[in-house]
């Protein structure tokens, strides 16, 4: 029993210790390792200098060439082509019938925050106490040493956004690889964007027993006048966020100038009201799609719909106000009965053909981000050509996110994050054969292969 | 809570609701009698290979034919040029057209039988149908050791709730063990603690229905035997019990955890019966020797895994593990979403492990029959089974497939083309509906009815909560009672 304790301990200061820390301790008490599985060290691969040779290369920002390479060096890709100089002592993969993607993104996830999601919230860090939430980070919630990550990245999944949840403003997500050893490791973003929850006009959710009016129902327009209320607060404390930045800058330049406190809500606000970072807006309805768009006119803002369920409803005011959407949950079951069966499987294709810009994301918590392949590739089924749906969760969100200079496609000079498969990515039977995340070669195990090694060669005991 | 609340404001704007079951009616009409040649297509039988070039005569809802250039006759033909056709999808382990899911108020309710609460005018047959599925096994909650009956049916939209019932399908039931069962998700303040709380009491549970049902059988055979004179009172919860003991029933038991799962083998064991499918099983890979010798199949998600703490030691691999040690292994969904895309649940199936394309397809077809004992007339297409199949316009295992037509013993229950124009009439008929004074609400005040009505946003993170919302079980808004 004591010894249990002190194991339980021990985990609890390694959780919490430097990485150097873990290592010694690693070494110095060999039982701590027994009682890890050691899924729970996410193995962060091994760098170099590396040569894809005969692969297809799916660059997606270019034309697709059927027989080439690719070379990673120093974290980046380095040369794309058919006849590219290989230098001497770089390790060759032989890429003979197998094909080339740039890794995807998952631009809306909470990976690495939550990790069972139903009935343990040991594992939880989604979702903070409060409605004003503009301080949280999800960078510093994140566990770089999740069991989502490797069984996410070894499906070609190479980054997400990871947001926090609930609220009006939940906090700020942050962009991050799936490999390090910490979380500054793994960021690529850390401060990617704030979450907003946009206030919604409900009217559905306040019906009682006893029908009309028994529960306090309300009427399309005592909803709106709500939402309408909520979002007069929302613009205040913006506005006051924008007058605390002015007061703050006041005094940097004349220190003879009343000296404002500092505040924690609105420091964390200012790159974002001001317009010089973006807010995700978490909208699904066109109603709710619209209203977000008169409030980024209306406050100046950069704004991104996340959600967007029926965002191809409102294409002229997203266009009109620069507003890309990051369309989650296509999996959802049409919200009416009388809605077509495909009504969000053919959404995106809706949105393509309406000039959005949008990626594709799962919204997923954690465990079923590695399904993004899939969900891109039903919208395929519904109205997107397969190189759209393949650009919905690599390039798309890479510009929509505002890093397409360092992701999104098999480009010289951007991040080295690139898979190799023997088929089509977004096809559930493609198998991943290498990965690089960084240009880090990645180990292709996760918490799952380790099980199925653990138990594929598995007898009965004989009584 | 709100989920009942929802149920009630669906009801309260019944007109619309009216309307969007006319023009599903309307869809489902669609479907046609008579008989049918399927023309030059691409055919996965699912038992016999994939035939290139194939012709499929239906006739009076059976396969009559399958070959090349066959002769239509009177058949309606249908020109799949460069499409597949599989055997229809089926699903093990289903919940929809359920209008009450768990009886959750003791732990043994074996006297209950889901059949009395099934609802033909779902709007999840529909979907499940445009996704290429033909056939589930509508199974009761996992709230209890031992839950009520299940029902084997064909997603036969349009018709009577007693047309989708499979006549000659073996009856089943629905076993649970586990944190279900235990409760340990549904904790109402003031409620006693039903008992079963643990897993010892969960099999002394199990063990103790099982030694009533003998004593029961004895006490009737000792009737029989005229060795009594009074006939023992008759006991609706014992009678499905003993019809497990005699091998007449099937036993579907949702777990998750392998140790639970092989405890109840050894149950099975101790009072002589067979579990017919360990359901969801995601840790079945730790004992797959131990399932394969007692004879059970398994039926699980295929890469589902992390939604609880049950299901952290889920992979992916499992289907392979299973279908290595010669276990029939079905892909279930378990959810009125999921249900729609078994397909590439199926060719999953491929992507770890390896296993082959046609066992692939059976773990959504012919193993799913097999396991509600309907492997005979349905599952794969073969002559003299039923004309249950569908038609996609590309391989089924793409993830750019889609359904183009889906068949129930020859007749169409969801076609593409027809759903086109029936979206479209639809559409005009609701617009109409909309702009009837009789359906705008009063212009003041706070009634439902006024001003458009704004359908609420569904996020389907958790994939179970079509399923919650028609429990009005207010113990299941947090996890399913079934999953």
């Amino acid at each position: 029993m004591k010894n249990l304790i002190n194991i339980k301990k021990l985990a609890d200061f390694l959780r919490s210790g430097s990485v150097a820390v873990i290592a010694m301790l690693m070494l110095a008490v060999g039982s701590v390792s027994a009682q890890s599985d050691g899924s729970q060290q996410n193995k962060t691969g091994r760098a170099g200098t590396f040569a894809i040779t005969n692969a297809r290369i799916v660059t997606v920002s270019g034309e697709v060439i059927e027989k080439g390479s690719v070379l990673i060096r120093d974290g980046k890709i380095a040369a794309v082509g058919t006849s590219i100089q290989i230098p001497r002592g770089a390790e060759t993969i032989k890429g003979d019938g197998m094909t080339v993607f740039p890794g995807m993104i998952d631009a809306a996830t909470n990976l690495g925050l939550a990790e069972i999601s139903g009935g343990a919230n040991a594992t939880m860090d989604v979702q903070e106490v409060g409605s004003i939430n503009a301080n949280a980070r999800a960078i510093k919630g994140v566990n770089p040493h999740s069991s989502h990550v490797n069984v996410t990245r070894i499906n070609g999944i190479t980054t997400v956004i990871s947001f926090p949840t609930g609220g009006l403003i939940s906090g700020q997500a942050a962009l991050i690889n799936l490999n390090g050893s910490t979380q500054d490791e793994m960021a690529v973003v850390p401060e990617a964007g704030l979450i907003v929850n946009f206030p919604r006009v409900a009217t559905g959710r306040r019906f009682g027993f006893g029908g009309p009016g028994a529960g306090g129902g309300t009427d399309f327009n005592a909803a709106l006048r709500r939402r309408d209320e909520q979002l007069d607060e929302l613009k205040k404390l913006f506005e006051a966020a924008k007058n605390y930045q002015k007061a703050r800058a006041a005094y940097e330049s004349d220190k003879s100038l009343p000296y404002l406190a500092t505040d924690a809500q609105y420091e964390a606000l200012v790159p974002y009201v001001t317009g010089q970072k973006p807010i995700f807006f978490t909208a699904e309805r066109e109603i709710d799609i619209k209203g977000v768009a008169k409030f980024v006119a209306d406050m100046k803002l950069k704004g991104i719909i996340i959600g967007g369920q029926e965002a191809w409803k409102a294409a002229d005011d997203l266009k009109k106000n620069n507003i890309a959407v990051i369309f989650t949950n296509i999996y959802s079951l049409p919200t009416s009965q009388d809605y077509p069966y495909d009504y969000y499987f053919a959404a995106p294709g809706k949105m393509q053909s309406a000039g959005i810009k949008f990626a594709v994301s799962t919204g997923e918590g954690g465990g079923e981000v590695r399904d993004l392949p899939y969900q891109a590739g039903i919208a395929g089924a519904f109205g997107l050509t397969p190189e759209q749906a393949l650009r919905s969760v690599t390039l798309n969100p890479a510009e929509i996110l505002g890093v397409a200079d360092k992701l999104g496609s098999i480009e010289v000079g951007k991040i080295a994050n690139v898979v190799v498969a023997d088929g089509d990515i977004l096809d559930p039977r493609t198998k991943i054969q290498h990965m690089f995340i960084g240009g880090r070669l990645i180990p292709l195990t996760s918490r799952h292969t380790e099980l199925f090694d653990s138990f594929k060669n598995r007898t009965a005991s004989p009584k | 809570m709100f989920l009942i609340k929802e149920k009630i404001m669906r009801k309260t704007s019944i007109f619309l609701v009216f309307a969007a079951l006319c023009m599903f009616a309307a869809t489902a009409a669609t479907a046609q009698n008579g008989d049918v040649l399927i023309k030059n297509a691409t055919v996965m039988t699912a038992s016999k290979g994939t035939l290139q070039n194939t012709d499929i005569l239906i006739q009076n809802g059976k396969i009559t034919r399958i070959g090349k250039n066959l002769t239509s006759g009177s058949a309606r033909v249908i020109d799949a040029t460069g499409k597949y056709v599989t055997p229809g999808i089926i699903d093990a382990h289903s919940h929809a057209m359920l209008d009450a899911i768990n009886e959750s108020s003791f732990s043994v309710t074996s006297m209950t039988d889901v059949k009395d609460a099934l609802d033909p005018d779902d709007i999840s047959i529909y979907r499940a149908l445009a996704g290429g599925t033909t056939a589930a096994l509508l199974l009761h909650g996992s709230a209890n050791s031992i839950g009520g009956q299940s029902a084997t049916i064909k997603f036969k939209y349009g018709k009577g709730k007693d047309d989708f019932l499979i006549k000659d399908a073996p009856t089943g039931i629905k076993f649970a063990m586990g944190e279900n069962v235990k409760r340990s998700n549904f904790n109402v303040p003031g409620m006693t603690p039903r008992y079963p709380r643990t897993r010892m009491g969960v099999v002394e549970t199990v063990r103790d229905a099982f030694t009533r049902a003998r004593d029961y059988r004895q006490a009737w055979a000792d009737f029989n035997a005229k060795k009594t004179k009074t006939p023992p009172r008759r006991d609706l919860q014992l009678e499905p019990l003993v019809e497990i003991l005699e091998g007449k029933r099937i036993v579907h038991a949702h777990g998750y955890r392998s140790d639970e799962q092989l405890n109840l083998l050894k149950i099975a064991d101790e009072f002589g019966f067979k579990i017919g499918t360990l359901q969801h099983g995601l840790e079945t890979y730790k004992f797959a020797p131990e399932i394969a010798k007692h004879g059970a199949g398994v039926s699980i998600f295929i890469d589902s895994w992390s939604y609880k703490i049950e299901g952290y030691d889920a992979i992916p691999f499992t289907a392979y593990m299973l279908w290595k040690q010669g276990i029939v292994v079905s892909i279930n969904s378990d959810s009125d979403e999921r249900i729609r895309r078994l397909n590439l649940d199926a060719a999953k199936a491929m992507k770890y492990g390896g296993v082959p394309e046609e066992d692939a397809l059976k773990m959504v077809t012919l193993n799913p029959a097999i396991q509600l004992g309907i492997g005979k007339r349905t599952g794969s297409i073969e002559v003299g089974k039923d004309g249950d199949v569908v038609i996609w316009t590309g391989h089924p295992f793409s993830p750019y497939s889609r359904v183009e037509t889906t068949m129930i013993e020859g007749e169409v229950y969801f076609d593409r083309a027809a759903d086109a124009q029936k979206r479209t009439a639809a559409e005009a008929e609701k617009a109409a509906l909309l702009k009837d004074k009789m359906n705008s609400g009063p212009a003041t005040g706070s009634g439902p009815g006024a001003g458009p009505r704004i359908p609420r946003e569904s996020i389907v993170h958790d994939r179970d909560h079509a399923d919650q919302e028609k429990t009005g079980d207010t113990h299941t808004d947090q996890e399913g009672g079934h999953r």
